[in-house]
Order: structure tokens, then C-alpha cells, then sequence
């Protein structure tokens, strides 16, 4: 019998939580000091996708909706910051992540709206064609946008205080910057949590279960979804807005359809059926792709292989494979 | 006045007459049994009051409130719900998160995000005392994609049962268990629906079962309602007899 007997809910409390995470974070918190420059910065790539992970994992791995077209909230966050600073001067990093939060709202409320009303290969491929209208667009309007040159971004203020001005810009990427999306990233994991383990985070997974039965205990499956589709899309964009300052440029790459690619391989490699393993999937995917590119220059190849190896060998992705095989130790221990 | 009630409802798909301007009525507190052989119009008229199916015709009459067009999440709050020809469950939830999430549900709670679902002791513990009377309390933290059938069954109804209905359609609650396991489940279905004083509906095939827990039995064929008496009556009327047990049924 395949029963499986849950985490109790002692395993879910905040005490226990923070059993895990503060030696995670404290690790974090350390690694600029013993890591060089370069790595640290790729960290900070990976935790700024492990954003964009969580966010796209709500819809995935909580709702049981497959989007194909995430890169468009990650390039609404990152042209947002664009617009601000190339048409309203702004420079503080906090007004780039509220300016992206209410852009993110307005962009994701209206593709939502028409996108939770399918499921399946409708919804992701109506995801996929909107966000090639942004990216269309985005190519197209260059005098908006910068078309393919795209828009450059400099330096923002963090927390009102100028920075990165009088000290090395590598130095203030992989340090002050680092600990700023260190800061983000542990408030989204905390935010995202919190949400999926709320009844309505519940209320998604019944969703992704049985949409039927859902309806018939009296969830509204189409607001729900809705919601889900907005939480997603302002956690992509906010991870958008803080990948600008590391790239210093915004081009409609942002936008391209194999981005969200990039995305569904990421938490597909940490396991898209784990709260964690979007968040692994993206730091390791980060790496893994510099190793890649620094290797050969048919790294789509590397990497198309490591995927369908990944798919065909580990389907619960790293986490659901390292809780698999945890489990099983567990089980022969207490023998 | 009748508890439930529909008037000439009428389902049609395409050439077929699932359900034929059906006058059914159903008194508060009573068990009624709908049966009939398969492709009679039971499930589909479950569907239409249910509010899975919207009706071609006719109207819906629930508690003096004419629900016809209301939304299902509207008849729930009314106080209809319903159990599952098949199986339907959160099978990646556990048994208690299933029953919990009906709670949630009923108590407009589904909506929070930023409270965890475990803060809700309230909750939890009404939610195990329905397992309990379920006597699926020892199985709470599995998942429910991994419980037995007779015990799918029950969770099933759980769920209906923890939206706290008035009318309980319950369709085919046996099916797919085995022979042995149909009595004890129908008897724990059975005194909890009786002694909640909740109105049943229940679509059954196994007539044992239909003659030991029904108030009254609808006998439906091709569409439209054939008979409907006690238990006694249904046994001796003919037209029963030739449409739905068959010359031989004793």
C-alpha cells in the first residue's frame, strides 16, 4: 500500500522551522567573507531566481498550473526598474521594488484574468503567447525600451544611503548588494511559506488535486487561481527588479520565452513537489550553467542533457530525491 | 412543504433524456433511496440539484429559496452538498486536511493568507472529531490517496458532512468496496446522517442496502420517476419489478 504518513505538525512549527533555516541563513550571511567575489555574485543570481522559483512554484507545484511564460513578470520587474530610472530618475532600490510590486499587479492582474480560466496546455500556452507580446514589444518599441540594446541601470541606493559610488562596483555587488538580496530573499521564503501553509495555500492544493471536489466544498476555483496567479507573478517581478543592478542592463533577453524555460528547468531540478526545491533548483541551475557555458560552447546541449537525465533518473528533482532517500534511511535505522 | 423539490426538470444531452421534466420531492429530515438501472437519469438529477449540471428546464426549489441558477459555492451555503460516485478527494492532502479544508471552507477561512492553517486548533479538532465518528481518526495523518477504498468512501462523506449540510446527497457510498464492507460503512453513514437529522439523498444499486436504510425509495427509468413509496411498496409494485429488478429478483 502506498500509504505515507505525513510530517506531523510539530515538524511544521516555527521552532522547528527555524531549527533549519537560521544555520542556512547564517551560512549565507557568511559566505561573501570566505567566497571570492565572482562566486558570491553567482549566489546572488541564484537567490534572485530562487525568488522567481518560488513564485512560479505557487503555480506549479501548489495549483497544479504549468505557466510558460514567466519571463514576463521577471522582465515586467526588470524594466520597471528601467523605466524609473531612465523616466522618473528614481535611484532607491526599495521605490524599484514597490514601483515593480504595483507594475507587477497591473500586468499579472490583467493576463490572469484571461489565463485562469483555462487549465493544462491552455493555460500554458496562452501564458507563453502573452509573454511574447511583452517581449514583441519590449523589441519593438525601442524607443521606449532601448530595443536590443536595451536600457542600462546604474548603481541604485540601498536603503536611502548612496552606494557602490565611492567603493569598487564588484566589491559593492558581492557584498552590499549581496546582503540586500540575502535580505529580500529571506523575507519572500518567509512570505511564501507563510502562504502556502495558510488555508488558502491549502485551498490551492485542493485545487491541484481535484478541482471538482474543491468546487463542492465551496472554493471559488477561478478567484483562487486568480490570486495565485498574482502572488506568482509580483514574487517574479520583485526577483526581476533585483536582478537589474546585478546585470546593470535591460534588454528584451528578459522577456524571450526560453527564459521561462530557464525557470520551469529550475524547479524541475529541485523538485517542483517541495516548498525548498525551486529554491535549490535555482542556486544549483545558476552554477551548473556557468560550469556549462565555461565548458563548452554547446552548453544548451550540456544542458538539455542534464534535463532529460534529471527527468529520467531523479523526477522528484534534488529535494524529492534527498527526502526519498532520507526516508528510507530512517526507515532501515528504526528497524 | 417539501424540503427539496424540482419542478419539470429537464436535462437533455443531445438525443438522450437524462432526466425528463421530473417532479421529485423530499420532506425534511426523510432518507430517501434513487435508484434504477444504469443510464436511468439518478446521477444526472443529483448533478442538476447539486449544481454540477445547469438544467435545460424547470426549477429547483430548496427550503422555499428557488436555487435553480445559483453558483455550487451558493447551494453549499444553503445547505446542499454531496459525496462522489467515484472517489473525489485532495489525494496529495491528508485525511484530516481533507475534512479540515471543508471547515475552512464553510467557516470563509480559505481566503487567509497570512495565518498558518495549523493556528487553527478550533478547526483541527472539529475536524477530528468527524474523523473520529468516520472511525478515520487512526488514519488522520495519511495521505488520502493511500488509504483503503471502504475507507476513500468514508473520507468522502466526511467532507460532505463537515460543510455542516441539511440535504446530503450521497451517490452510490458503496460502490467499489467489497461485499463485506458495505453494511459497516453504510452503518456509520447511516446513524451519523440520523442523528444530525439531516435530509439524504441516496443513489444506491445494491438493494439490501436500500431496503434497510431508506425512509422511502424514487425509482427512476429512462429519465423520468417510475415509482416512489416505502421500501414495502417498491418490493411489491410490478412496474418496479419489470424495469429495475428484473423477472427474477424474488
Amino acid at each position: 500500500m502506498s500509504a505515507i504518513a505525513l510530517r506531523p505538525a510539530a515538524m511544521r512549527s516555527p521552532l522547528w522551522i527555524a531549527v533549519w533555516a537560521v544555520p542556512i541563513a547564517a551560512v549565507l550571511a557568511v559566505l561573501p567573507w570566505v567566497m571570492d567575489s565572482y562566486r558570491t555574485i553567482q549566489l546572488a543570481y541564484g537567490l534572485i531566481f530562487a525568488i522567481a522559483g518560488l513564485g512560479f512554484n505557487l503555480l506549479l507545484g501548489y495549483t497544479g498550473l504549468l505557466s510558460f511564460g514567466h519571463s514576463a513578470y521577471f522582465g515586467v520587474g526588470a524594466y520597471t526598474v528601467a523605466f524609473m530610472v531612465k523616466y522618473l530618475h528614481v535611484q532607491s532600490m526599495e521605490l524599484f521594488v514597490l514601483g515593480t510590486i504595483a507594475a507587477a499587479l497591473l500586468v499579472t492582474a490583467v493576463f490572469g484574468y484571461v489565463c485562469v480560466r483555462y487549465t493544462r496546455i491552455f493555460f500554458s500556452i496562452l501564458t507563453l503567447a502573452l509573454s511574447q507580446v511583452l517581449w514583441s514589444l519590449a523589441f519593438k518599441f525601442f524607443w521606449v525600451t532601448g530595443g536590443t540594446d536595451g536600457l542600462r541601470v546604474p548603481t541604485p541606493k540601498l536603503l536611502g544611503v548612496v552606494t557602490g559610488e565611492s567603493e569598487d562596483k564588484i566589491h559593492f555587488l558581492s557584498h552590499g548588494y549581496y546582503y540586500y538580496v540575502l535580505a529580500v530573499f529571506i523575507v519572500a521564503v518567509a512570505v511564501m511559506w507563510l502562504v502556502v501553509h495558510s488555508p488558502f495555500g491549502k485551498a490551492l492544493q485542493a485545487i491541484r488535486d481535484n478541482e471538482t471536489r474543491a468546487r463542492f466544498v465551496g472554493i471559488r476555483i477561478r478567484r483562487y487561481r486568480f490570486l495565485a496567479f498574482l502572488l506568482s507573478g509580483v514574487f517574479t517581478a520583485i526577483a526581476g527588479a533585483l536582478w537589474v543592478p546585478l546585470n546593470g542592463l535591460v534588454t528584451p533577453d528578459a522577456l524571450v520565452w526560453t527564459f521561462s524555460g530557464e525557470i520551469v528547468f529550475m524547479s524541475v531540478l529541485g523538485g517542483f513537489r517541495n516548498f525548498t526545491g525551486p529554491i535549490v533548483g535555482a542556486v544549483v541551475y545558476n552554477y551548473l550553467k556557468d560550469f556549462a557555458v565555461g565548458f563548452t560552447v554547446y552548453w544548451q546541449t550540456l544542458m538539455g542533457v542534464v534535463l532529460v537525465v534529471l527527468v529520467m533518473t531523479l523526477p522528484t528533482g534534488i529535494v524529492g530525491t534527498a527526502k526519498l532517500l532520507a526516508a528510507t534511511a530512517r526507515r532501515r535505522f528504526a528497524r | 412543504m417539501n424540503y427539496l423539490e424540482t419542478q419539470k426538470l429537464t436535462k437533455y444531452f443531445g438525443d438522450t433524456h437524462a432526466v425528463d421534466k421530473v417532479d421529485f420531492q423530499i420532506g425534511e429530515g426523510e432518507a430517501v433511496s434513487l435508484i434504477g438501472s444504469n443510464g436511468a437519469g439518478k446521477t444526472s438529477l443529483v448533478n442538476l440539484i447539486s449544481g454540477l449540471l445547469k438544467p435545460d428546464s424547470g426549477r429547483i426549489v430548496f427550503h422555499g429559496a428557488d436555487v435553480t441558477n445559483q453558483s455550487v459555492q451558493d447551494r453549499i451555503k444553503a445547505g446542499i452538498a454531496r459525496s462522489f460516485q467515484i472517489v473525489n478527494l485532495f489525494d496529495e492532502l491528508t485525511v484530516a486536511d481533507n475534512v479540515a479544508l471543508s471547515i475552512f471552507a464553510r467557516e470563509g477561512k480559505t481566503r487567509w493568507f497570512f495565518t498558518l492553517a495549523d493556528h487553527y486548533g478550533a478547526i483541527w479538532a472539529e475536524a477530528n472529531d468527524i474523523l473520529l465518528q468516520f472511525g478515520l481518526d487512526l488514519k488522520a495523518q495519511y495521505l488520502a490517496g493511500g488509504i483503503s477504498q471502504g475507507e476513500r468512501k468514508l473520507l468522502d462523506v466526511a467532507v460532505a458532512y463537515a460543510l455542516k449540510p441539511r440535504l446530503l446527497f450521497l451517490d452510490e457510498p458503496t460502490s467499489g468496496v467489497s461485499t463485506r464492507e458495505k453494511a459497516p460503512i453504510m452503518d456509520v453513514i447511516s446513524s451519523i446522517v440520523r442523528s444530525n437529522r439531516i435530509t439524504a439523498v441516496v443513489i444506491e444499486h445494491d438493494m439490501d442496502i436500500i431496503f434497510k436504510y431508506s425512509d422511502r425509495i424514487v425509482v427512476m427509468h429512462q429519465g423520468v420517476i417510475l415509482a416512489s413509496g416505502t421500501p414495502e411498496e417498491i418490493r411489491s409494485n410490478e412496474s418496479v419489478k419489470d424495469a429495475v429488478f428484473g423477472p427474477t429478483h424474488a
